[in-house]
């Protein structure tokens, strides 16, 4: 099987897997979300009858029909993006409110990684070139350091002094209040002044990876011959360092890049709450906290596909970013 | 006078003669030698050891709270809500409690459940990872599947979902969820690099000269990546505290345990920071940070011990 067809396959295993371990596992936790679910709608004002009682449990799965049956209801329902009702936001289904909030969270997240990306892999090759000097410590143990630092306890404070006591960023939310999301250019700039504090959060927490990556692989490229040859015949320090070394040691870096971005929608969880940024991070947050299982699910369901779509398209670009991959 | 024979190089520093057998008997067993060596080239390393001294301090700090503690971290004796005085340095909780000293007594839980669960998920990911390193094959390919799917799901959103659906609400849980899903990362570089070893001569000597499998696992392969499962818990132990003070901070753990994240937690609640409290919020995270970064400045040390190429010269 050539590359591409193996990917694709494994893309589609992983995927039914993925979906597969959503479905079994509020099964396998104990307690009862019905009760949860029919406590948090009392509070909502919605009338419980047995009928609604009814319909929670075949919701959340209670033993109503066999297994299998449930499960093929469950895996019909995620074909036609029916995820049911949230608690939360109980005058839309859980997909609206998703599709919502999936834009904003793209948009914070892809701000975000792009911009720790070059700027920490930059850092990387320097620090990987420079190895054993001062720079490169001082780099390594100040990305280190930023790198411990807690994304929400980061959000926190820079929402402290740069939002609350200077006043140069707002304290909370997408766009202000009183705006309706359009696609005018005054309500794009209003979104990305709200984004700033929050992409600047995750990209100083993320950036140290980057930087470690980064180093690493020059320096494990630095090692090669084909680097030495090259100094030997006398090219210059950074045309070695840039068009051969950093060239082949970006490599895994862009592999990573791919994970990353699926793996920050997740990350940004956190962050998304801390400045109540109206991102699917967010939305989690919320459910948690209000014990909200339909959307925790869908939502958990949208994470593992977002990361599954970003591995399998980096994995496809691998193919064209190295050759020795093409059989 | 000159010297005009070729003088053989000055001894290396020590750790670096890791592979050589020494020639001489020694009345030190075999694996103390080896820690001893490798506690020497992590020492040597500059990060590490300011690394290893920080880790020191943090668990001096957590074996003696009591005696460094001002009062009881769940005295609810002070008056709540208050900035740093006299007798609350870092100020009060909502309680009535005292931060400085929950600020100490909380150095416990993060190191227990930190090493805790990053031990958990490095002995569930040394044991998967041998097992599908070792046996190629339709195990390998089973066991290397699960981690690819446990990979491919995003830790922090299902560390939180697991937490909110068990409701334990205790330590332990979330013990137990961190190491669930951080084993992943671990399993596969571990299992790489025993399918490397598995195809070098001296395994394949130990196979043919009649050594049963375990002993080939544990005492062939296992030793040779020591390093390398020192850095996996290093890193997984990282990523727990990391992870612990998350799932506090959101409130999924025991409100009542006294640890950094739910100082935060309380500091949310309370809208620590608009009521000026910001040295409530500033210290516990700063802690975190501290810790995870002394645990990651000895990995460096660790990286070491297995890539010559990485030692300072």
């Amino acid at each position: 099987m050539t590359y591409i067809s193996r990917r694709v396959v494994l893309f589609i295993i992983t995927l039914w897997a993925a979906i597969t371990l959503n479905f079994v596992l509020p099964r396998l936790m104990p307690g009862s979300p019905v009760d949860a679910a029919l406590g948090k709608l009392a509070a909502a004002g919605v009338p419980i009858t047995n009928a609604e009682r009814n319909a929670i449990e075949i919701q959340l799965g209670m033993p109503h029909a066999s297994l299998i049956s449930q499960y093929g209801e469950y895996l019909r329902n995620i074909a036609l993006l029916r995820f049911g009702t949230s608690y939360s936001y109980p005058t839309q289904t859980v997909a609206e409110t998703i599709g919502k909030a999936l834009p904003w969270t793209l948009e914070l997240v892809g701000a975000a990684t792009i911009f720790a990306f070059i700027i920490g892999t930059l850092l990387g090759i320097y620090a990987g070139w420079r190895r054993g000097t001062a720079t490169d410590s001082s780099i390594t143990v100040g990305a280190t350091f930023f790198g411990a630092f807690p994304p929400f306890w980061l959000g926190l404070l820079l929402l402290y002094l740069l939002a609350f006591k200077f006043g140069w960023f707002p304290i909370k939310g997408g766009y202000d209040p009183g705006l309706t999301p359009t696609l005018s250019v005054s309500f794009m700039l209003n979104a990305l002044w709200h984004s700033v504090l929050p992409a600047l959060t995750m990209a100083i927490t993320t950036l140290s990876g980057w930087v470690f990556g980064m180093r690493n692989n020059m320096i494990n490229t630095l090692g090669e011959d084909f680097v030495t040859f090259a100094e030997a015949n006398g090219l210059r320090a950074r045309t070695v360092a840039t068009l051969y070394a950093a060239r082949n040691a970006l490599l895994p870096n862009v592999t990573a890049f791919g994970l990353a971005l699926g793996s920050v929608v997740g990350g940004s969880v956190l962050v998304e709450g801390v400045f109540s940024y109206p991102g699917v991070g967010g939305l989690l947050f919320i459910a948690v906290t209000n014990h909200d299982y339909p959307l925790m699910q869908a939502l958990l369901l949208v994470f593992s596909l977002s990361m599954l779509v970003a591995i399998f398209i980096v994995d496809l670009l691998y193919v064209r970013l190295d050759p020795r991959v093409r059989r | 006078m000159t010297v005009l024979t070729a003088m053989p190089p000055p001894p290396e520093a020590p750790g670096r003669a890791a592979n050589v057998r020494s020639g001489t008997a020694s009345s030190v067993p075999g694996p103390l030698r080896f820690g001893g060596r490798a506690i020497r080239t992590i020492w040597s390393n500059g990060k590490a050891r300011a690394g290893l001294i920080m880790l020191g301090l943090f668990i001096c700090i957590a074996v003696f709270a009591p005696l460094i503690a001002p009062h009881s971290p769940t005295a609810t004796s002070f008056t709540p809500y208050s900035g740093p005085t006299s007798t609350n340095w870092f100020g009060t909780t909502g309680n009535g409690q005292d931060v400085f000293s929950q600020l100490i007594y909380g150095s416990r839980v993060s190191l227990l459940v930190g090493f805790g669960a990053g031990a958990l998920a490095t002995l569930v990911a040394v044991t998967l990872g041998l097992i599908a390193g070792y046996r190629p094959g339709l195990v390998d390919e089973l066991l290397g599947f699960v981690t690819n799917l446990a990979l491919v799901i995003p830790a922090l959103p299902l560390m939180i979902v697991l937490a909110a659906y068990l409701q334990g609400h205790s330590v332990w849980t979330i013990v137990l969820v961190v190491a669930f899903t951080s084993w992943a990362t671990g399993a596969r570089v571990i299992r790489s690099q025993t399918a490397t070893l598995r195809t070098r001569d001296f395994v394949t000597s130990a196979v043919f000269s009649g050594e049963r499998l375990l002993r080939v696992v544990f005492r062939e392969i296992l030793p040779n990546m020591t390093s390398l499962v020192a850095a996996s818990f290093f890193a997984a132990a990282t990523a727990a505290i990391l992870a612990e003070a998350s799932l506090e901070f959101l409130g999924l753990g025991n409100p009542a345990t006294v640890s950094w994240g739910t100082i935060l937690y309380a500091a949310e609640q309370q809208n620590a920071l608009l009521t000026g409290q910001w040295l409530m919020v500033l210290a516990p995270g700063l802690a975190i940070a501290l810790l995870m970064m002394s645990l990651t400045l000895i990995n460096f040390g660790v990286d070491a011990l297995s890539n010559p190429r990485l030692r300072e010269k």
